[in-house]
């Protein structure tokens, strides 16, 4: 009621706001107008319920789904990129893993073959050895024996040119026993 | 035609009834009050609507306007505070949107009106107040009794927490209101020295050149205090709700 008494002394005010639209501004300072102060709090009242149930109701759930839903996606993204990486990195570590293995085997084999071609290489050239060996064996003995033959008829030789140059010296047949004993001393002493 | 205040006048548009002997009218306040409200929501219902992983302009600017205040809200009150999330960010878009379009000419500025900011004010004052003693009961009157002060000057220090609690809405309102108000008085009359000189020919033309410079960075700077003053009203909203969480610090 006191408040219907405020009203009512600024009535005065009230008919020079009302005359505003026609004659500009019409005296007073209008923040400080209280004949407007019902009807900005009426409609602030409702403008900013309104507001308030429009943001809290639709707009703040949306908006705030739509942050939530790209972070689930980057989320998602991220995760799926970290698993294929990580199936890339194990296809990467059996590739290597057995990469060695082949390579291992490789080399084994390469061993094998290699010790197998040595020891066979080996032997091929020891029964070639022990052949030459043989043969060259056999050689000498025939060198030996036909040195022997060689050496018996150069003693025959000797003593039948000794023989011969005692004859043609003195004349006089030498004995062949003699001549003979001279030269084997002879090639013996040689 | 250069009367600083004409600006702030509310014209009636139609009269819709009354209120305890109030008469409630549609004025040109009320119409700018809901052309915010349309403008918050086209904003973030426009923004939304694409739902698209990479944001166009409107979504981005949605999203950031949420991801700001969250962020605001969340780094002085915490996980809990987000309970109060719709009322600091309807708050925080409607007085920033309210400011903005002040600053285009011809237009209205709802909060260099000192009831607006009052109410707002009020609104957070109350929130504070009544979900504080909700929450926690009597040891919500903690607030009032610092810890670690000496027994013979906690009387005195009881009564100024009061009496600054008390005062919270009048400085709250007060701030945003002054802001706009001083503000907007200052670029209309450097804008009427331009319009002044002007009328005074060649001379009047060469020297209207400094206040019209003046008009443009005040404009800038206007820009700068409605985003600035927006933030304030928000985090001090942020700061006092803090207080009805946890009245133990």
């Amino acid at each position: 009621m006191a408040s219907q008494g405020k009203a009512a002394s600024g009535g005065n005010a009230g008919a020079a706001h009302t005359e505003v639209p026609s004659g500009g501004h019409g005296g007073g300072f209008p923040p400080f107008d209280k004949s407007t102060f019902a009807s900005q709090l009426f409609w602030l009242a409702i403008a900013f319920v309104a507001l308030y149930v429009i943001v809290s109701r639709i707009a703040l759930p949306r908006v705030g789904g739509l942050i939530e839903a790209r972070r689930d996606t980057i989320a998602k993204d991220l995760g799926d990129a970290q698993r294929l990486k990580d199936a890339a990195d194990q296809e990467l570590a059996t590739y290597e893993s057995e990469l060695a293995a082949a390579r291992a085997k490789a080399q084994a084999i390469g061993a094998e073959m290699r010790d197998k071609l040595q020891a066979q290489s080996d032997a091929e050239r020891k029964s070639l050895e022990d052949r030459l060996a043989g043969k060259l064996a056999e050689a000498e003995k025939t060198i030996a024996a036909t040195r022997q033959a060689a050496m018996g008829n150069v003693r025959t030789i000797a003593a039948d040119a000794a023989a011969a140059i005692v004859q043609r010296l003195t004349g006089v047949a030498a004995e062949g026993g003699a001549v003979q004993a001279a030269v084997d001393a002879a090639i013996k002493g040689a | 035609m250069a009367d600083p205040i004409h600006q702030f006048q509310i014209n009636k548009i139609f009269t819709v009834g009354h209120i305890g002997g109030h008469e409630i009218a549609f004025t040109n306040s009320s119409a700018f009050m809901f052309a915010i409200v349309a403008i918050i929501t086209l904003l973030m219902l426009g923004g939304s609507a694409a739902r698209s992983v990479i944001p166009g302009r409107m979504q981005s600017l949605a999203e950031l306007s949420y991801e700001f205040v969250s962020d605001t809200l969340r780094s002085s009150v915490g996980e809990e505070g987000m309970k109060f999330f719709p009322l600091v960010f309807t708050l925080f878009m409607f007085v920033l949107t309210a400011n903005l379009i002040g600053i285009i000419p011809y237009t209205f500025t709802v909060t260099s009106h000192i009831i607006v900011t009052l109410a707002l004010a009020l609104t957070v004052f109350l929130t504070v107040l009544l979900y504080g003693l909700y929450k926690n009961g009597l040891k919500f009157f903690k607030l009032f009794v610092p810890h670690g002060i000496p027994i013979y000057i906690l009387p005195l220090i009881v009564v100024i927490e009061v009496i600054s609690f008390l005062s919270r809405p009048v400085s709250h309102s007060v701030r945003l209101f002054a802001n706009m108000l001083a503000g907007h008085i200052t670029l209309k009359v450097f804008a009427s020295f331009v319009a002044g000189l002007g009328s005074f020919g060649a001379l009047g033309w060469a020297g209207a050149v400094l206040p019209l410079a003046m008009t443009t960075a005040l404009t800038a700077l206007e820009l700068l205090v409605a985003f600035l003053q927006a933030y304030v009203f928000t985090i001090l909203t942020c700061i006092y709700l803090n207080d009805a969480l946890h009245p133990g610090h």
